[in-house]
């Protein structure tokens, strides 16, 4: 990935030494170090990403030794993609390995909430470990939350979930003036 | 009016830019009635909100070219310049944005001013579409007595000024001046700038904040700050991971800092309770804020800061210091909450019983405000351009009219409140607009005045 750019036509005034560019370096050479997309800032949230369930005894030598499960997402427009994830993959991870347009935009590291699902099925919400405070906080602000909103990055595929239903919420609200009705042009 | 001399530098831009309009491609030729290939986007701000649009607008539509122009030489808008520098996980959002500028289909353009550089209407001759991104740049003021005294900024000035903003490296606020510092505001913006004056400078110095606020933070003799808000810790406008890193006691939450809230404060009436029950994120607030009045603070040696949240208090006077040369207290006027028949929130209205805090810094979180340009309709009052989903209106009036191919997102469209997520589906709905406008046709004109005005720019370039 380019992380330097060569200056565009209209930068051309660009102050050499500024202030701005300085701290805008190293703010840039920063925040590469801190994640990748897929992995994450906090180390104590790679250990929940990547550990795996062991309620299996036996391994199998030649082929998948990753246990995976069923997950389908819902898009907005009600069109599904049906998608098989590893056992101990996240869903926002799980998503981004198939294209589906499920938004990250801290990359797992609970500073966003924009990859907030709702999990269809009340059962399979019940299935799930409680959120912890930091996930709430995110929760809180989540755009369209419901009762069985989760946070897809903190979402761990088990066995259990196996057949799992994810909803991308509605993100269309209406936000006209009340009452406006415009003139034909 | 006449026809304004380009500078030199925008003639080169302009020339620059027009190419585009007219480059070879397999699908490049508009013919009348077909859909403009490729569509010319131009997205004026590069922060959240013009890049989720740049994004949307490349996913929607094939033939799209998209250009992001901003007055900064660096992209990124409040990402870069308003998150706080202790909050790096809120900036991993650039990677997005970078990749999205990667598209060849898209580019930026640093230091180029709307308003000086270009004009609006050359904007809307040069480019199909213009996207309006551009945020909110001033503050609210209370227009009070003193405001005016030395020692008084307003948030975004000093928040900008830590980040390193080209705008505010100079602004060398005196923090060796005084032990108090009053925050007027409650939101998470009041909450960052109490936390930055507060914070071990040794936790700093692994930030990307700006190296001379770093030397100013670190002789800074601030020991106390308070947080003072007009109403109640029900309507206090932070939010619960904000708090939790200032109350908590986890590995990166503020350390060595007494929280003083007063448990009368804490008292609620039922539309307070009303307004928690409807707000998970109110209840969850209050729930911090009252289990932190019950915490015992132990006495206040001199290693520890003072942290205090005034609530029911709003200002009336900056008072000057002894010597007349910058703040020296603020009047404060202790208030009472009443509904506001009209919007059924709660106001708060003055007592008229005052007093008196000292302090030498007041830092103003009271909210930002947009900027008018030029040739752009404007909502004074609410401080917004008028628009419908995103669409330009002429004015905030009844009988305003749609203008053709303008189009705002973001703080500018929706008034300067939300997080950087809440971008995205404004950026939806606006992006909505524009391709619904671009699926009726609107944008194809090859007759139109646009063309002629383009030629006639070039010639003068």
């Amino acid at each position: 990935r380019r992380r330097g750019r060569r200056p565009a036509a209209g930068s051309h005034r660009f102050r050499e030494g500024s202030e701005a560019v300085g701290s805008a370096a190293a703010m840039l050479s920063r925040i590469s170090q801190l994640g990748a997309r897929g992995s994450c800032a906090r180390p104590e949230l790679k250990s929940i990403l990547f550990s795996t369930a062991t309620t299996s005894s036996h391994h199998d030598e030649g082929g998948d030794d990753k246990e995976k499960i069923s997950v389908t997402f819902v898009n907005k427009d009600g069109t599904e993609k049906t998608i098989s994830v590893p056992v101990g993959m996240s869903m926002l991870e799980a998503a981004h390995e198939n294209d589906i347009e499920l938004e990250g935009a801290c990359e797992g590291s609970l500073a966003c909430s924009t990859c907030h699902v709702i999990v269809m099925d009340v059962k399979d919400y019940n299935k799930l470990e409680d959120p912890t405070d930091e996930e709430n906080d995110m929760l809180d602000l989540a755009f369209g939350l419901t009762e069985t909103s989760r946070l897809g990055c903190q979402v761990i595929a088990k066995p259990e979930l196996d057949g799992v239903r994810l909803a991308l919420p509605a993100a269309t609200r209406n936000f006209a003036v009340d009452g406006f009705v415009p003139k034909p042009h | 009016m006449g026809r304004r001399l380009l500078l030199p530098h925008t003639r080169r831009l302009m020339l620059f830019l027009r190419p585009m309009r007219y480059s070879a491609s397999a699908t490049a030729t508009a013919t009348a009635g077909s859909l403009r290939d490729p569509l010319h986007v131009c997205v004026v701000g590069s922060g959240p909100a013009g890049f989720y649009t740049a994004e949307k607008m490349l996913k929607g539509r094939e033939g799209v070219r998209v250009d992001i122009i901003d007055r900064l030489p660096t992209p990124f808008g409040l990402v870069r310049s308003g998150v706080a520098p202790d909050h790096p996980e809120t900036k991993i959002v650039v990677n997005q944005f970078s990749r999205v500028a990667a598209n060849p289909r898209c580019s930026f353009f640093g230091n180029v001013t709307l308003g000086s550089d270009l004009s609006l209407s050359e904007l809307r001759k040069t480019y199909d579409v213009v996207v309006l991104a551009y945020g909110a740049e001033s503050d609210r003021s209370f227009g009070i007595p003193g405001e005016d005294l030395r020692g008084i900024h307003s948030a975004r000035e000093f928040v900008w000024w830590y980040n390193g903003h080209p705008d505010m490296c100079n602004l060398a606020p005196d923090l060796t001046n005084t032990d108090s510092a009053v925050v007027l505001g409650q939101g998470n913006v009041a909450l960052d700038v109490a936390r930055i004056l507060l914070r071990c400078t040794t936790e700093l110095a692994s930030t990307d904040i700006a190296d001379y606020a770093l030397d100013a933070l670190r002789s800074s003799t601030i020991r106390k700050v308070y947080l003072v808000g007009r109403r109640g810790p029900v309507q206090a406008a932070c939010t619960a991971k904000e708090l939790r890193e200032i109350l908590g006691n986890y590995k990166m939450c503020l350390k060595n800092v007494n929280v003083y809230i007063k448990e009368a404060d804490l008292a609620t009436s039922p539309a307070d309770k009303e307004e928690m029950r409807n707000s998970r994120i109110k209840r969850r607030v209050y729930e911090l804020l009252s289990k932190a009045a019950t915490v015992h603070q132990e006495n206040n040696d001199n290693d520890r800061k003072e942290l205090h949240f005034v609530f029911f208090r709003k200002p009336t006077k900056f008072l000057p210091s002894e010597d007349g040369s910058t703040v020296g207290a603020m009047e404060l006027e202790k208030t009472l909450l009443k509904d506001d028949g009209a919007t059924g929130k709660q106001v708060a209205v003055g007592t008229g019983e005052f007093e008196e805090l000292k302090c030498g810094i007041v830092l103003k979180s009271i909210g930002y405000k947009s900027l008018p340009i030029e040739g752009l309709s404007f909502d004074k009052y609410r401080g917004v351009v008028p628009n419908l989903r995103g669409r330009v209106l002429s004015s905030e009036s009844e009988t305003a009219t749609v203008e053709p191919g303008l189009y705002v997102v973001g703080w500018l469209k929706r008034g300067p409140t939300g997080i950087v997520a809440t971008n995205l589906h404004c950026a939806e709905e606006t992006v909505d607009s524009i391709l619904e406008d671009d699926r009726k046709g609107l944008f194809t004109d090859p007759s139109g005045p646009k063309r002629e005005g383009g030629r006639r720019a070039e010639e003068q370039a």
